[in-house]
């Protein structure tokens, strides 16, 4: 596993048995600043391309990748900065890449959609919703008839349990019972739509899942230890080759659909709804109980936060001092050779 | 070249040329795995894929749910992590099903991460004309894949061009879309027992000619070529290219016969609006327009759905009647054509019984 500890240097003395809530805190931190970061700066229109925050949906993607190593494959969707960076992926490769430049990630092709880390196993993002999904059982499908021990998570939200290709991919993942774990990351509105247009009343989303006979439960995403502990369970069990399992948690994304704006004055759902979740902040419910518990202090928690504003910083500095593409990369990448 | 003057080769059918070449890729690369509906199937998907399954196992070769959209995603997934996938559907129709996978996902992924990764794989599409198979079982839907850049697309006419183009797409870093006309499968050919390579990316001549050039593909390359047979006993001399690759499209074997002959004519399997034999007339006309004597012409389907009914399919399919007066037609004021007397059968509904080979 890699912890948080590797990433700082700072004189912060954590016991061997805290270091996972430490690790936790700081994959969720680090998610929240790049994330505040990015709607701050996104006004001055120098990074030309949609971004779909994550802000408020943090613990999902650390508890799961907490339980990863960089050779486990994640795949992801149109809102995965919190997956890329939780599972390890270049800070400065992935502003760079929002920014449009030749330093990206993805050299500029993809931006905030397309994310990638081949170093650390994140294979990539893609915002057709569903899409990458059986993607996902495909790397498990692959990694399987290679011979090798990888588990393959597959991130989406709700609105994809609605597409085709979620029952197809749970159909064969389940038939050949591959080492792969679902997460749905279940922030109630597809867009501006509500659940209640998209899917019926009786029954809740893991149900579906299950009804294809795969081990499915529901838990609180925004409570990063239950993640964590019902992932392990699901990493455990792929791994030792017994099959998938699916998770839905629940969630609530607290900036509008796309964009660095909070939208709950548009009309589609309500401040106060906005105001329940968040004092449900993933963040702050680890903070509380790692003060109470006296595992961190407040000051310490303070410097890992400014070590990684000033992360972030160096980031959004390297993207802006890099260059563009050069016109001659139009026509590269076109095929592999 | 053409392998049909080659003298004590072997010959086999189209069907069993596809065959051969996956069982040798099969056999040669262990990340080599072939998928599509019906493939370990008492038939085979037309005798393609008989016998590869006892041969190489279930886990090699294998049948899949009835899913295309998400079994292209997890052939993709698979070639992302070192495996090349051959995938087949029984009709390009079906695979319609999977165009968002195929579309969005595997001609993109190269591009769209910067090089990072690539989608080594094959998926093998059947043109199921014939018998009444109607508007959505006999689709020839190749510009459709050929517009996408990211894509290969090939469609091979002879069995030799089919084995050593099956060999190079597996072996080839990305996706590659082969379109197969299922009345080529009972076709012959000279076809070496050994593994080679037909490169992607290259026409074949099939008959050499001064008068006209006709560009074809996949069946309709057969029609050409027996309307050049016909034609050159009356002192017309047509030359045929077969494209055998859409994309890449070889444009400088068309340019180079164009200017030669000085007219073409585009001979497609598909719809003639919005289809790929458009493609060609415009790059001519862009890039050798006053090499041109005549319009450009094309054979093609008439712009409605593929008729069921036996006397409505023999009015919707072209064939070489249709192909020679189309040369008349360019050639008009030039030369003077006989009317040549074609046999047309009472049916066209199944393959013309001439069409045998060895081509």
């Amino acid at each position: 596993m890699v912890t948080g500890i590797e990433h700082q240097n700072q004189p912060i003395t954590i016991k061997a048995n805290h270091s996972l809530s430490y690790d936790l805190l700081y994959r969720m931190l680090k998610i929240r600043i790049v994330e505040g970061k990015i709607s701050k700066l996104y006004a001055e229109q120098e990074m030309r391309c949609p971004v779909h925050l994550c802000i408020g949906q943090e613990a999902i993607a650390a508890g799961v990748c907490a339980n990863l190593t960089d050779n486990d494959y994640v795949l992801s969707t149109h809102r995965s900065h919190g997956h890329y960076l939780a599972k390890g992926g270049d800070m400065r490769r992935m502003i760079a890449e929002i920014y449009g430049r030749d330093t990206g990630c993805s050299h500029g092709k993809g931006g905030s959609m397309h994310l990638v880390d081949l170093a650390v196993g994140y294979l990539g993002s893609a915002p057709i919703v569903g899409s990458t999904i059986p993607i996902a059982v495909g790397t498990a499908f692959g990694s399987t008839m290679r011979g090798e021990n990888r588990v393959s998570v597959a991130f989406f939200g709700e609105g994809a349990t609605e597409e085709g290709v979620f029952h197809e991919s749970l159909n064969f993942a389940l038939l050949k019972k591959l080492p792969i774990v679902f997460i749905c990351e279940n922030n109630l509105y597809s867009v501006y739509s509500p659940m209640e247009v998209r899917q019926p009343r009786v029954r809740e989303v893991y149900e579906v899942a299950r009804g294809h006979g795969i081990e499915s439960r529901q838990g609180d995403g925004n409570d990063v230890d239950e993640v964590y502990e019902m992932t392990k369970r699901a990493v455990d069990k792929a791994r030792k080759g017994n099959g998938p399992t699916f998770l839905e948690f629940k969630t609530y994304r607290w900036r509008e659909h796309c964009g660095p704006f909070y939208d709950n004055d548009i009309g589609y759902r309500t401040k106060s709804e906005f105001l329940q979740w968040k004092d449900r902040c993933p963040i702050e419910r680890m903070e509380s109980h790692l003060m109470s518990e006296g595992i961190l202090e407040r000051w310490e928690m303070d410097q890992i936060a400014s070590q990684l504003k000033a992360e972030m910083e160096d980031a959004v500095t390297f993207a802006k001092t890099s260059s563009f593409p050069k016109d001659n990369m139009l026509m590269e990448h076109l095929f592999a050779t | 070249m053409s392998h049909k003057n080659r003298e004590n080769g072997r010959e086999i059918k189209y069907s069993q040329a596809i065959r051969e070449a996956i069982d040798q890729c099969l056999d040669g690369d262990s990340s080599v795995y072939l998928m599509g509906l019906g493939v370990p199937d008492p038939k085979g998907v037309f005798g393609t894929t008989l016998g590869l399954h006892e041969k190489h196992g279930a886990d090699r070769v294998m049948d899949m749910p009835t899913s295309e959209n998400g079994m292209t995603g997890i052939a993709i997934g698979s070639a992302l992590v070192g495996m090349r996938p051959i995938m087949v559907h029984q009709r390009v129709d079906f695979a319609i099903l999977a165009m968002e996978q195929i579309v969005n996902q595997a001609a993109k992924w190269h591009y769209m991460f910067g090089g990072k990764m690539s989608v080594p794989m094959v998926i093998r599409l059947i043109v199921g004309r014939g018998w009444g198979q109607g508007p959505q079982h006999s689709q020839s839907l190749q510009s459709w894949f050929a517009h996408v850049p990211g894509l290969r697309v090939i469609m091979p006419t002879t069995p030799y061009d089919m084995k050593g183009l099956m060999v190079s797409s597996i072996e080839d870093n990305n996706p590659v879309i082969c379109i197969e006309h299922r009345w080529l499968y009972n076709i012959t050919g000279y076809v070496p027992e050994e593994t080679y390579r037909v490169p992607l990316g290259k026409a074949r001549v099939m008959k050499e000619g001064e008068d006209l050039t006709i560009v074809a593909m996949s069946h309709m390359s057969l029609e050409a070529l027996r309307a050049a047979e016909l034609l050159e006993k009356e002192d017309v001399s047509i030359e045929v290219i077969d494209l055998r690759s859409l994309r890449p499209l070889d444009m400088p074997t068309i340019l180079e016969s164009v200017r030669k002959t000085g007219h073409l004519l585009v001979a497609d399997t598909s719809w003639k609006t919005g289809g790929f034999a458009g493609e060609i007339v415009s790059r001519v006309t862009e890039e050798a327009f006053g090499s041109l004597k005549a319009a450009p012409q094309r054979i093609a389907l008439p712009d409605c759905p593929a008729p069921t009914s036996p006397s409505l399919a023999n009015s919707f399919y072209p064939r070489t009647v249709d192909i020679i007066k189309s040369i008349q037609k360019i050639l008009g004021s030039e030369k003077e054509l006989p009317v040549l007397a074609i046999e047309t059968p009472e049916y066209l509904d199944v393959p013309d019984p001439s069409f045998v080979g060895p081509f």
